[in-house]
């Protein structure tokens, strides 16, 4: 079973696949550019097609998907932790 | 497996140009002739209308693309022949010569010195001459290259960028070494994956007119945003979906253009590509509006990935809609033509996926009905520059 995806090596946050996460869950996450698996414990209920930190990310750092700057953390992000517009923000507009 | 050889049975027009669908439109120039328009409709089955709420008062640019996206819808080769009807006869007369130059049977009606109840007699009595004349054409064989495509996606979430949208990749990089015309678009939809899209295209006259265009629409969202554009793009249903940024939608967006597709050209909106290849056309990220613009610059059938579920369709180009978000499918199966969910759990690979929607492409092509059309879906939504005068 994947819980959760990853595009690129140099990502630092995967997408639920599945319905349902809970807090503590452990989920098996799928790296789509080596075709390799890694496991992170969700830290939040984490719904479907929203991201989950798999790696740790501090205030102000930038966040990497698709290997690509998608924003900025506006506080620190642990890993598991959900990844959402309360704690990622856009630096365009 | 998609190849050179492989065909589809469509109506090939005056113009050489060939389409997936025989409508006879009742194309209304203004808002004041909506009315009419759907009586005329009303009147003779098999009949089309498209009303809209606009052409009054339009000047400049607007008026201009006003008259394109008229032109084009009318001219589009999934319609066989249009009865034209406006307020008064010199603007109909403005879209019936435009439409005329593809050959195909049009004709225009004003409204004033006659009224609502003339103008819908004498519309209607064409009317069922040309879809009578429309019901004898027949379907015939034509090579794979002869097909237009366009794609926009709607109301993404994050799967869109895993699953929907790059399925769509896959089967535009299968479709263009064999000659098919093509199109994406949605220029705001591309902030934050402006380099990629740039480098992808072919010269670098072609990446100046992106970056142009990119550039221009940014000046746009600058000059009228009021804080940020925080639900709008991102949309309140793409941050539902888990979608956080502008830059995170963008790059789930241009999976759409595959891995190979070079960017031939740009076009403004509603303009008419010349040759074949992936084009990109500037142009508003709403769906409608999208779909509407590909449909006036020529294209016959369109790819419309969604992850939360957008409903859209067009009345004059079949819209194929796919998902990878297993709710949705679940939740929203009436409006989805191909469920490429497995590809999320690995139990599908991205070429069994492109296959799958190219396969599908070609049945809605031979005549099968999509989901959108099944259901009525018929949004024809045109594209506004500035306020009238």
């Amino acid at each position: 079973m994947i819980h959760f995806l990853v595009h690129d090596k140099k990502d630092t946050v995967g997408v639920i696949v599945v319905e349902g996460v809970k807090a503590g869950q452990e989920l098996t996450g799928w790296l789509m550019e080596d075709d390799s698996t890694l496991k992170v414990k969700a830290l939040n209920d984490i719904p479907i097609g929203h991201k989950l930190a798999t790696q740790a990310i501090k205030k102000d750092e930038t966040v990497i998907k698709y290997g690509f700057d998608i924003g900025r953390a506006v506080s620190d992000i642990k890993v598991g932790e959900h990844a959402h517009v309360h704690n990622l923000k856009t630096k365009r507009w | 497996m998609i190849s050179a050889k492989t065909t589809f049975h469509g109506y090939r027009r005056e113009n050489g140009r060939v389409g997936v669908r025989n409508h006879v439109l009742i194309l209304p120039v203004d808002d004041l002739s909506n009315a009419a328009a759907e009586a005329v409709a009303n009147n003779v089955k098999g009949t089309l209308a498209i009303p809209h709420p606009y052409g009054r008062l339009q000047f400049g640019a607007d008026l201009d693309l006003h008259f394109r996206t008229l032109i084009g819808a009318g001219s589009n080769p999934n319609v066989a022949a249009v009865v034209v009807i406006c307020i008064e006869e010199g603007w109909a007369k403005r879209v019936v010569d435009g439409i005329a130059k593809t050959g195909k049977p049009v004709t225009g009606f004003g409204i004033e010195l006659h009224g609502d109840h003339d103008t819908i007699m004498r519309a209607s009595k064409v009317a069922k001459e040309y879809v009578q004349w429309a019901s004898e054409l027949q379907r015939v064989e034509c090579p794979i290259s002869d097909l237009w495509v366009s794609t926009k996606c709607g109301e993404s979430d994050t799967t869109s960028g895993c699953g929907s949208n790059p399925t769509v990749g896959n089967a535009f990089d299968k479709l263009e070494p064999l000659g098919v015309t093509m199109c994406f678009g949605e220029t705001t939809e591309i902030t934050g994956g402006e380099q990629i899209v740039a480098d992808r295209c072919a010269t670098k006259e072609v990446r100046d007119g992106f970056m142009a265009m990119f550039n221009r629409y940014q000046e746009v969202v600058e000059r009228h945003k009021t804080n940020d554009l925080s639900e709008s793009q991102p949309t309140k249903g793409n941050i539902a979906g888990g979608l956080t940024t502008i830059e995170e939608k963008a790059l789930g967006n241009i999976q759409k253009i595959g891995k190979k597709c070079k960017v031939i050209g740009v076009l403004d909106k509603a303009e008419t590509p010349t040759k074949p290849g992936l084009w990109f056309m500037d142009s508003s990220s709403a769906a409608a509006e999208m779909v509407t613009l590909c449909a006036a610059s020529g294209y016959a059938v369109h790819f419309f990935p969604t992850g939360q579920g957008n409903v859209i369709g067009n009345p004059i180009v079949p819209v194929i809609k796919l998902t990878a978000n297993p709710r949705t499918a679940r939740t929203m199966g009436e409006h989805i033509d191909l469920d490429v969910s497995g590809l999320l759990q690995r139990e599908k690979n991205m070429d069994q996926c492109g296959d799958e929607l190219l396969e599908i492409m070609l049945r809605t092509c031979n005549g099968r009905l999509t989901a959108a059309e099944a259901l009525g879906h018929r949004e024809f939504v045109m594209t506004r520059l500035y306020e009238s005068a």
